[in-house]
């Protein structure tokens, strides 16, 4: 099937339109073809994995006009590559796990709720295989609005000003990066390009000074999403307040938009602009990282605890894609996938005591081990996880982007960040220990009922994934790794010796160098260029 | 030929998932008890056979790397699933199989009737698979996940009665510590992997390549930064200053975990790695003086608070921290092989130690049950005059303790003795020589008295348990009896294997085998210790003095001792009196933890508060929400300009007008 990667994508709002013709209130109904919609996609998006062939090429792509509108020529363009690829994948296999932890969890407006988060999912993967510019802007910000919904309706009591900050936060951060986008347009039509497909851009040479402007309004958006400090504050509040499937896809998904979009967009577009602001934005996430975890540590509510140790995690994620080297890249690829995976497992833990107790004030609990133990096992695998222990999935991520970062330029950022290892433990373990050990107290706490099988069911494959990718991560890593190294050369500022699209004569010099001028301004920060450390 | 080696870490790991995933529905404690123990039995059946195997080879060709499969390969960097069988991981491999067998079986009889029986035993079985990780594994990754997953059934065994804060807390504090530590064993790696790389092209973290390579590194520099880091994480796995107080806090879990994990061998794994790594440690002098220096002063000062402490456990406890100082002095002084042989005599009779104790505490338990008291069963001044209800204990219980005092013939003379002639004689720190022996000296005092006080309280004496509970006292059953005599007669003869040259000599040419043994190993180090100082001849006389002096240290220890607790009992009390500051300092530990909480913790959870609410909610919101209301009052402003009434829209249309036609006729 040639145009699996649009069936898979569409299938949602298939699902969408079944949905539509389900009388309200028949709960049972609206909640199984939701379901039955998202293990559909999931089905559908496996032949994507095993037919995948690994190179760096663009992979089942679609490439048709779409709209033409006076210059504008937008066209549907999508395909996947080794950057793309685990994310599709790790968002149709969360979205089934999603569906199935609201079963009882949102009882009003089942039919609204469900209509959200599958149009949610096509608006996610859109933008993981949108090749064309302007499409992936379309996707990007159709994503806001089911979410902006799903906090608003279905939150917590503080839910409005949640929702109301997450929306615009990220607005904000979009709009420039629409601007950036269109002046990136006309810059590139001057040198011949006539449509916002993302390959033609890469060859483009923009100024320096140029690159410096673009790069801040894309990298803007992206680090709203991430979240990096300081704009991370919507961040607690949205997941707070957010029901819980709406914190796993946020943490889960669409915090994966924004590393994304940096490895993806921000940085194989303006590589110069990308060493400019590698100092800025490793110290950014390295004081994301420390800050985020210091700030989790006398956290009273445990989601908010989980939500701050994100913005610790997406850290080291951000660090390791600044890296610029295969380990920093690969370890950064491979860590969105567990904090997917761990992070979302945290949420739906969350969710658990939050749906039997309706708190999630950590001093409300204790000694939860003896009343249920299955719990207290899931719970604590995942927790595991999440402070990396090794054979965990988050170690081996963990681990490159450190390594990576060791070797790169950013050393002593990464020295810094090591100690957030430490920070890890005492937040996680802190907080599992006053949950789940002590004595069972609280009388409200003493009949509570241990996990049931469609709980159990959600938590498994998570765990057998926290285990596989722990123990054997090389057959993901493969599948990246052509993919990575292109990038990395995207990124790399040397002489060019690359450029194959020929710059036309009449191309202005003041906004696009050409191509032999774009002289290195920055040093390589290849491993083999650098000196050893004075010692 | 070293094809089935794969099955010595697999044997736990299979009896972890069978207790662990089934055990709660096994239920029956001698089957869940059995599989625990006989996984790790099979275990030590392979280790054996690949110990002959290995001594089988000719003695160059004993280092066999065995690649199982690729971990993780990205760039420049590659790690395998792969063991390393050489002598050093083959002594290794028969301690914890050996060790962990015998304190499996012990447990069965231990833990019989408690709660959660079946996962004390999963987690038993994935500690030895963690342990065995990280004695095989032939890379600093795989390396360190053995040495986390140590860490993390540490925690999970010192928290096993989480229903207590205690013991959630001292779980907590263990798990943190070791992460300090991780992270300098983290920034080692780092550090390791990129010089080597960087500098000549060798991207690896393999032990064998490492080895191979390492008259590539110079000396000091880089190589200090590289071993201080790895250093670090050596004190926080071993329990040394500073990052020894999590280890006695440990004592919380059940004794047979105190036995096998927190004296016989989690513990000693930094000493391991060290030894591991003993061609880098050797190269940087300024590395070894700190490992020297910190394994003095760890023996030493863990000991003076041995004398004070009361529990039962924790004096082992300090006890074992400060026997883990005088492995770290040895390997602070070269002397590689004498903390190997220490670590591993210590492991037999510390291990017999603390399951004797054990085995005291069950004892003792029971007893107080049955007259329904609540005084402590580990408080050795409920005790007293055991030795009657338990001959069996009480026998094992003073070999291992003879040979932990230093009394020759027994296996801890050997090994301590070995390291404090290494630490008097060595090359390499010079006039630090007489400071490191006297420290190792005068801790071997004070082991040699809290050793024998702890003896004297428990065992000899009145008994001073509650009235009535004492005939309920009784000695423990053969499953608890048997481990303490193979440990007992291990204690006893294990130290043959070290003799020192001096000795061997006189008794007709006996030689030391266990240096011959791991010679390979330290072959690298040992050549460059040999080319790079001047080794001082020191006569045999002084030798013999010195061992002599050991003697009479252990000696006055012991009747210091007998006189305290036994002939007159007064005294402790009159000195207490005396000096009340002093004794509550070192009751309280010198008030290290209190020091620790007012310098970091507090402030640390201080700072995170500020953080929070300052800067994320004051700061970053303000200006969110500020932005936010400006908006709002600029727009609640303008909106005065939307009323929708006619009038005043022709009223702005007019004024606009004037406006326009004055500024053209004035202008």
């Amino acid at each position: 099937m040639s145009n699996i990667l649009s069936v898979m994508t569409f299938l949602p709002i298939v699902g969408v339109l079944l949905l539509l013709f389900i009388p309200k209130g028949s709960n049972g109904a609206l909640r199984s073809v939701a379901l039955v919609t998202t293990v559909v996609t999931f089905i559908a998006s496996l032949p994507i994995l095993t037919g995948y062939q690994t190179n760096a090429e663009y992979q089942f792509v679609e490439n048709v006009p779409w709209i033409a509108a006076g210059p504008f020529a937008m066209r549907y363009n999508i395909g996947i590559d080794g950057i793309s690829l685990w994310l599709v994948i790790l968002t149709t296999f969360i979205m089934p796990i999603a569906v199935l932890s609201t079963w009882t969890a949102v009882e009003d407006k089942v039919k609204e709720y469900m209509i959200c988060l599958l149009i949610l999912e096509t608006a996610m993967l859109g933008a993981f295989i949108s090749l064309d510019l302007f499409l992936f802007y379309i996707f990007w910000e159709l994503m806001l609005i089911p979410m902006y919904f799903m906090i608003g309706i279905w939150g917590g009591k503080n839910r409005l000003y949640a929702t109301v900050k997450f929306f615009i936060y990220t607005l904000v951060g979009s709009l420039l990066m629409l601007v950036a986008l269109i002046y990136l347009y006309f810059l590139g039509t001057k040198t011949g390009i006539t449509d916002f497909s993302l390959v033609h851009f890469f060859d483009l040479k923009i100024a320096p000074a140029t690159q410096t402007w673009l790069f801040a309004a894309f990298a803007l958006a992206f680090a709203v999403k991430v979240p990096m400090f300081p704009l991370h504050t919507w961040l607690p509040d949205a997941h707070t307040e957010a029901p819980t499937a709406g914190s796993v896809i946020l943490a889960a998904i669409m915090l994966k938009m924004g590393t994304y979009g940096f490895i993806r967009f921000a940085m194989p577009l303006f590589p110069e602009a990308t060493h400019q602001f590698t100092p800025l934005i490793a110290t950014l996430a390295v004081i994301g990282i420390i800050y985020a975890a210091l700030v989790a540590m006398v956290q009273e509510d445990v989601k908010k605890l989980v939500a701050y140790s994100s913005v610790a995690h997406l850290g080291f994620v951000m660090l390791g894609l600044f890296a610029l080297n295969e380990q920093g890249v690969t370890g950064a690829l491979l860590q969105n996938l567990n904090h997917g995976i761990s992070t979302g497992a945290l949420f739906l833990i969350v969710g658990f005591i939050y749906e039997r107790r309706h708190t999630r004030l950590i001093t409300d609990f204790g000694g939860l081990s003896k009343q249920m133990p299955i719990f207290a096992v899931i719970f604590m695998i995942v927790t595991l996880s999440s402070v990396a222990l090794p054979g965990t999935n988050g170690f081996v991520g963990e681990f490159l982007i450190l390594v990576g970062g060791f070797e790169s330029s950013l050393r002593w950022w990464t020295i810094v960040a090591s100690s957030g290892v430490i920070f890890a433990a005492v937040y996680m373990l802190w907080m599992f220990q006053r949950v789940m050990f002590g004595e069972l107290d609280n009388p409200k706490n003493q009949a509570l009922l241990d996990l049931n099988a469609r709980e159990i069911a959600i938590m498994v494959p998570l765990l057998v994934m926290i285990f596989v990718l722990g123990v054997y991560p090389n057959p993901f890593i493969e599948k990246m790794t052509p993919s990575i190294k292109k990038v990395i050369a995207h990124t790399r500022i040397e002489p060019v010796t690359t450029a194959k699209v020929a710059v036309p004569a009449v191309a202005p010099a003041a906004e696009v160098a050409p191509a032999d001028h774009a002289a290195p301004v920055h040093p390589v920060t290849e491993p083999a260029a650098e000196k050893p450390a004075a010692h | 030929m070293f094809d089935n080696v794969w099955l010595i870490p697999l044997f736990p790991l299979i009896g972890f998932l069978i207790n662990g995933l089934l055990g709660k529905k096994i239920k029956n404690e001698t089957i869940i008890g059995s599989i625990g123990a006989l996984a790790v039995f099979s275990s030590f059946i392979v280790s054996v056979m690949t110990f002959i195997k290995l001594i089988g080879l000719p003695s160059a060709e004993r280092s066999v790397n065995i690649k199982i499969f690729t971990w993780m390969t990205a760039g420049t960097f590659n790690a395998d699933i792969a063991f390393l069988i050489d002598p050093l991981s083959c002594l290794m491999l028969l301690v914890v199989t050996g060790i962990g067998t015998l304190i499996h079986i012990y447990s069965i009889g231990y833990m019989h009737g408690e709660e959660g029986f079946y996962r004390f035993f999963a987690y038993l079985n994935l500690f030895v698979f963690s342990m065995l990780l990280l004695v095989t594994g032939n890379n600093l990754l795989l390396m360190f996940v053995g040495w986390e997953g140590v860490g993390l059934c540490s925690y999970l065994l010192i928290g096993y009665y989480f229903h207590k804060k205690s013991a959630g807390d001292a779980g907590k504090k263990a798990f943190v510590m070791n992460r300090v530590g991780d992270f300098g064993f983290l920034l080692g790696t780092f550090t390791l992997f990129w010089w080597l790389g960087q500098t000549h092209g060798i991207w690896t973290i393999q032990f064998t390549e490492l080895a191979k390579n390492a008259n590539l590194f110079p000396t000091g520099g880089v190589v200090t930064v590289i071993t201080l880091c790895f250093f670090l994480g050596a004190t926080g796995k071993s329990a040394q200053i500073p990052l020894y107080t999590w280890l006695p806090d440990a004592m919380e879990g059940p004794t047979p975990v105190s036995a096998l994990i927190h004296a016989a061998t989690m513990v000693t794994a930094g000493v391991y790695m060290i030894a591991r790594m003993s061609y880098l440690f050797i190269r940087s002098p300024e590395t070894m003086m700190t490992v020297a220096v910190i394994g003095a002063c760890t023996a030493f000062f863990a000991a003076t608070i041995g004398t004070a402490q009361n529990d039962i456990k924790r004096v082992l406890a300090y006890s074992t921290v400060s026997q883990l100082g005088y492995m770290f002095l040895a390997m602070g002084v070269g002397a590689f092989t004498a903390g190997v042989f220490h670590l591993m005599t210590h492991a037999f009779f510390k291990a017999c130690l603390f399951l004797g104790s054990g085995a005291v505490i069950h004892s003792m338990h029971g007893a107080l049950h049955h007259v329904h008291s609540h005084d402590d069963a580990q408080d050795m001044r409920n005790m007293g005059g055991l030795s009657k209800y338990m001959p069996m204990t009480y026998g094992t219980f003073l070999v291992a303790t003879i040979a932990i005092a230093g009394i020759p013939g027994f296996s801890g003379f050997f090994s301590k003795d070995e390291i404090l002639w290494q630490a008097f004689a060595n090359p390499l720190h010079g006039s630090l020589n007489m400071l490191l022996w006297g420290l190792g000296a005068c801790a071997a005092l004070m082991t040699a008295f809290y050793m024998f006080r702890l003896v004297f309280m428990t065992f000899h004496g009145t008994c001073r348990i509650k009235a009535g509970a004492e005939k309920h006292l009784h000695e423990s059953p053969m499953v608890i009896v048997f481990p303490l005599i193979v440990l007992a007669i291990l204690s006893m003869v294990g130290g043959y294997i070290g003799l020192p040259k001096l000795i061997g000599d006189l008794v007709g040419g006996i030689p030391n085998y266990l240096e011959h043994y791991l010679e390979p190993v330290f072959a690298n180090a040992n050549a460059y210790m040999q080319a790079h100082t001047h080794h001082g001849h020191h006569s045999h006389a002084l030798e013999w003095g010195l061992m002599g002096t050991s003697v009479v240290i252990a000696v006055v220890g012991i009747c210091t001792a007998y006189v305290l607790y036994i002939a007159s009992p007064e005294i402790p009390k009159k000195f207490t009196a005396a000096f009340p500051a002093l004794h509550r300092a070192v009751y309280n530990k010198w008030y290290i933890d209190e020091l620790y909480d007012f310098m970091l913790v507090n402030p640390c959870k201080s700072l995170g508060r500020f953080l929070w609410k300052g800067f994320d909610v004051l700061v970053v919101d303000g200006i969110v929400n500020g932005v936010a209301h400006v908006v709002m009052a600029f727009g609640g402003v303008i909106r005065y300009m939307q009323t929708g009434q006619i009038y005043n829209y022709a009223w702005s249309m007019t004024f606009g007008v004037v406006v326009i036609i004055g500024y053209y006729l004035f202008k």
